[in-house]
């Protein structure tokens, strides 16, 4: 048995422990906002957070998940996932939208480190993930548009 | 000119509808007052594309699918332009496979070619004004005035001071009779239509919602995946399933026509259970293929010649008295889509339906095909499409592969199954663009005008065998094979001219991949007039005002592409700029690339300028979206993509050797969407073909080498 | 919040000759809170007398040859791509067998443990993956810090001994921490244990980084 939290919410499951944190939260969690799109840990599309970092489940066994916390696209924190669907619906960005998940996810790493991120701050956070539809220039807007709107959300908060 | 066959997409449309009988599709209305079984409201459904509820929701049903290209929204501008829908209150869904939702031209249920808007602008914006004028009568009835005193806006019919909600018209608008004719909106009253509109599909997928073909989820649903013929064309020998079996989760190991499916409780299972599956193949003829020989082949084979499509005058003669000639060949390998959704498709069969879930393009050609299989009548097959992660043509073969399986996977098991291909199945499994020589030689007259030109095109036909083979491959020549070439507006104008075409037959699994012919013919075309034009003396964008001078379009989107990049301004040394302009899916596009070649960062392109016409721009946000994607999807493809063969065995696998261009290599794109007022051309594909040569013509200018084959990146160290 | 400065990689030999002559003086900024540890000026010293003494004993000869020859076979597995690819001398790591820059932009980062979402151990496990081109991996997969990058890669034989005697280069207090990190170190036993392996099997090239040191840590000629 292998105790994780996903979200917020405690499992205790019966996996084989070479399992990938990407088909413990799709298949046997039903979460299926993460995505699948490579396996071998090239293209980010399987990014979920592990106890705050921007982990590639498709390649994290279950046992190193053990005790730990993930958080995934459903569950992302208000104070970041706020500002980043916003910029991504003011900005457009998703075409196809199967990668987006894993976008925000590791944008979400980057605007949390990096409040204000130049564009290299962006290559060097995002270029792990990669979008066939090419919606790069987007992200890119969207996230220094996210950034401003995280500032100013935090503003209001803390008045 | 006579005796030339110039087919080109605007006539393969023609020709389509006339090999479907002159087939108009019927503006069918199906049965009124249908309900969502338990839902408590009201639909009012005057045809197959929209139904109205009484909670005042607009539904758009898609007869298209939704891949990124925007059609979620673009379709839906149209209804709600027409209806006067209030946009917060509109949503889509994809249709169901059935004849309502033909393609208006290809007459199959099919989204591809760049044509959704095309296909719908008049019956799209017709379902709309349809719906408009029913729910005005019923206001009109309700309150006895005449429909000429009524208006309509955001949703409501607007009679004198009331203002009536949609919604609440429902349960009239149902029982009026659906008018054969109505009036469509003046475009100087389009209030959507050429607005920057937001994509309706972008909530879902920002949270993890989107439903795509691999979330598909059931209760006991097995997840299968297969293990198919490495070799293309090797048939199974034998196989050994004992160790597959005693991994846990394994639920059971069938055989299919395409090979051996593992069926288990998850992926990860079904995967381990494939790792251990011992399989014996027969190779068969695909074990030939080999890369090492395949330019050599091609070139052969552009010795011989081919079946020649175009001939007039005697271009040998010409090109004897010809002031200069240049004879050049391009080359441009094997491509995989890799759309990174893998495809997959799950599957629910019983005894009397055939229930199927997937990401597809071709709907009613996967519900044919499941029939067939199933042996159940049509109308029992259920095609449910979802999202489409990606696609590029992958989810548009002419065979409906991944779908086939799918079933036969549920046919072999007798279980509720999804098929799910991995990214090296995606990569290895073949649907391929396949690999072109195009060979020229052209003869300029003293201006630098070409006046004789012979071509040879060798290349695999992707459209024979499928189901436009009639409409699209004429005397042997697949036009998409030669798309663009010999049709383009100056080698139309040319007296003596022969181009031929030399199909291999090959066990290689070609399909129609993002812009389809025109992926490769434009990097030949506009590499070849890069270097007429240095071979003529003259500036690139100087030659090509010459040759498209009685081409307002073209013309027009080259200067608007030059003014707006600075074209001739003084560049550094091992900078340049490459220009390339030409018509892709009924739309004008010019590129111009801006780039570096140094020894630490190699080639960087820095920046493109794109001037597009696609016709009447009906959601210009989605144009430039649009625009921006496929001029990276191309320059990626155009920087790294290549499919090799080593005894028949696919030598690439995933992202580690088939690499992608990523956030840090993505180059500045600016595009300039020309207002236009004819028919909506294409957008999806527009300028996939058009960043390649604009690329190596860029690279041209910055190093002095020009690249004739792709990728650019076998060239990288010949560069510095 | 934190402000690293980023050192350029001339700066080690800057420092070195600066340890030669016998003053500790480093020009570079380091960050507020990095501890930076003492150089150990004993060594280098003595040493230096020792070795002009002996200049015409054959004996010495002998032991200094023996001892170049140790460093000469250590070299190639400090060279070798399972070591050297993270020891760049940029701040993106090297994969592979041919040494080539990692793909997807990965850094460095102030710690040495990549940056943002892209942190070594998003990707890299504690324990290699089996399967093709599955990240290799160990609890402390990372690279030596920005502030002290350790490059290998470009560095000749003479230039990567000075580099091991100069404990501004691989902040050990003196060479035989040096000795203890090849030898224990997790990082560097699991080099010898995926992909391509080194030359020395990972005993022999202990014993070979021992007898380069333990014969004078000579310098290479070259």
């Amino acid at each position: 048995m292998i105790k994780l939290t996903v979200n917020g919410k405690s499992y205790e499951l019966d996996l084989p422990s070479d399992m990938p944190v990407l088909w413990v939260i799709r298949d046997r969690l039903g979460l299926t906002g993460t995505k699948y799109g490579c396996g071998v840990a090239q293209c980010g599309a399987c990014t979920v957070h592990m106890d705050g970092e921007a982990i590639r489940s498709c390649v994290t066994p279950v046992s190193r998940a053990a005790g730990k916390s993930i958080v995934t696209i459903e569950g992302l924190e208000p104070s970041l996932s706020k500002p980043l669907q916003e910029a991504w619906t003011e900005i457009d960005v998703p075409q196809c939208g199967y990668c987006q998940s894993g976008q925000i996810m590791a944008a979400a790493i980057l605007i949390r480190d990096q409040p204000q991120p130049t564009d290299n701050d962006i290559d060097n956070a995002m270029a792990g993930n990669i979008c066939r539809c090419c919606t790069y220039l987007r992200i890119r807007q969207a996230i220094h548009l996210a950034s401003r709107l995280k500032s100013s959300n935090a503003m209001l908060s803390a008045i | 000119m006579e005796g030339l066959n110039s087919i080109g997409r605007r006539q393969f449309i023609r020709n389509t509808t006339l090999a479907a009988g002159g087939l108009i599709i019927p503006f069918k209305i199906t049965p009124r007052n249908k309900t969502k079984a338990g839902a408590p409201e009201l639909f009012f459904r005057p045809n197959a594309y929209l139904r109205v509820g009484s909670d005042d929701t607009v539904t758009i049903v898609l007869s298209h699918c939704e891949m990124g290209q925007g059609i979620w929204t673009s379709l839906s501008m149209l209804i709600a332009e027409e209806l006067d829908a209030d946009w917060k209150s509109v949503k889509a869904e994809h249709a169901p496979a059935a004849v309502e939702f033909y393609h208006t031209i290809y007459a199959t249920q099919r989204t591809g070619g760049s044509t959704s808007l095309l296909s719908e602008f008049d019956r799209y914006r017709k379902a709309g004004a349809t719906a408009r004028q029913l729910l005005v009568q019923a206001a009109a009835n309700r309150y006895k005035a005449d429909v000429k005193n009524c208006r309509t806006e955001n949703g409501q019919v607007i009679v004198g001071e009331n203002r009536i909600r949609y919604g609440e018209l429902v349960e009239e608008a149902m029982r009026l009779p659906v008018p054969g004719e109505v009036k469509l909106k003046e475009p100087a009253d389009w209030k959507l239509i050429g607005k920057k509109v937001k994509r309706l599909d972008t909530p879902d997928k920002i949270n993890g919602k989107a439903i795509f073909g691999i979330d598909v989820q059931f209760p006991g649903l097995l997840t299968a995946m297969v293990a198919r013929a490495p070799i293309p064309g090797a048939k199974v020998k034998s196989y050994d399933a004992s160790a597959t079996k005693s991994v846990a989760g394994v639920r059971q190991v069938v055989q299919v026509p395409s090979g051996i499916a593992v069926l288990a409780d998850d992926f990860w299972a079904a995967k381990k259970g494939r790792d251990k599956l011992k399989v014996e193949w027969v190779p068969g003829d695909g074990e030939k293929i080999d890369s090492d020989n395949l330019l050599a082949e091609l070139k052969q084979r552009a010795d011989k010649g081919g079946i020649v499509n175009n001939t007039s005058g005697d271009p040998d003669a010409a090109l004897k008295r010809a002031a200069k000639i240049v004879e050049v060949e391009y080359y441009q390998p094997f491509l995989a889509h890799a759309p990174m959704e893998p495809v997959n498709c799950t599957v629910r069969l019983s005894k009397d339906k055939c229930e199927i879930w997937t990401g597809t393009q071709t709907q009613t050609d996967d519900q044919r095909a499941a029939s067939e299989i199933t042996g159940l009548p049509i109308e029992n097959v259920f095609i449910n499409t979802v999202f489409l992660g990606g696609s590029f043509g992958r989810r548009n073969i002419t065979r409906s592969d991944f779908v086939r399986e799918g079933v036969e996977v549920a046919k072999a098991s007798g279980k509720l199954v999804k098929t799910v291909w991995t990214r090296e199945d995606d990569i290895q499994g073949g649907m391929y663009r396949p690999a072109f020589l195009h060979r020229f030689k052209v003869g300029l007259d003293a201006n630098g005008e070409p006046v004789a030109w012979k071509q040879v095109s060798v290349g695999q036909s992707v459209m024979t065998g499928g189901p436009f083979e009639k409409v699209a491959v004429i005397n042997g020549v697949d036009m998409f094979s030669i798309e663009g070439m010999h049709n383009a507006p100056f080698v139309k104008g040319i007296k003596d001219q022969r181009i031929e075409l030399n199909t291999p037959v090959w066990p290689v699994t070609v399909d129609n991949w993002r812009a389809v012919g025109l992926s490769h013919t434009i990097f030949a075309m506009e590499s070849l007039t890069d270097e007429l034009a240095h071979a003529a003396g003259k500036d690139p964008v100087e030659y090509r005002r010459m040759l498209y001078k009685q081409e307002p379009r073209l013309l027009n989107v080259l200067n608007i592409a030059a003014e707006k990049s600075g074209w001739g301004k003084q560049l550094p040394k091992g900078q340049g700029m490459g220009v390339t302009v030409f018509e892709a899916v009924q739309s004008y596009v010019a590129l111009i690339t801006e780039l570096s070649v140094t020894k630490e960062k190699g080639v960087r392109v820095e920046k493109v300028t794109c001037a597009i016409d696609c016709g009447l721009p009906i959601n210009p946000d989605g144009i430039v979206a649009q625009t921006e994607g496929s001029i990276a999807f191309g320059l990626s493809a155009a920087l790294y993509s290549e499919i090799t063969f080593k005894k028949g065995r696919v030598q690439q696998k995933n992202f580690y050797n088939y690499p992608m261009l990523r956030m840090n290599e993505m180059p500045d794109i600016e595009v300039h969407v020309v207002q236009s007022t004819e028919k909506p051309g294409g957008v999806g594909e527009s300028s996939v073909g058009q960043i390649m040569s604009s690329l190596t013509n860029a690279i041209f200018a910055a190093t002095g080498k020009r690249i004739r084959s792709l990728p650019v990146i076998h060239h990288s160290t010949s560069l510095i | 919040m934190k402000k690293i400065r980023y050192a350029p990689a001339s700066r080690v030999w800057i420092t070195g000759t600066i340890v030669a002559a016998g003053i500790v003086f480093s020009p570079f900024a380091f960050p507020e809170n990095a501890v930076q540890e003492p150089v150990n000026l004993a060594f280098t010293l003595a040493d230096t007398i020792d070795r002009t003494k002996a200049q015409n004993s054959n004996e010495e000869k002998k032991r200094a040859a023996e001892s170049k020859a140790a460093f000469a076979d250590a070299y190639k597995v400090f060279m070798h791509p399972r070591c050297m690819n993270c020891h760049p001398s940029g701040d993106a790591p090297l994969q592979g067998d041919k040494s080539t820059i990692h793909t997807m932009n990965v850094q460095r980062g102030p710690d040495g443990k990549g940056l943002f979402a892209m942190k070594c151990k998003n990707c890299h496990q504690d324990a290699n993956l089996e399967g093709e081109h599955l990240p290799p991996g160990i609890e402390t997969w990372h690279l030596p810090t920005a502030q002290r990058p350790m490059v290998f890669q470009g560095k000749t034989p003479r230039q990567l001994a000075m580099g091991f005697k100069d404990s501004a280069f691989t902040g050990f207090k003196d060479i035989h921490r040096l000795v203890e990190h090849v030898e224990t170190d997790h990082l560097v036993l699991h080099s010898f244990t995926y992909g391509t392996r080194p030359p020395l099997s990972h005993k022999d090239f202990v014993a070979r980084v021992k007898e380069w040191i333990d014969k004078g840590a000579e310098l290479p000629d070259k």
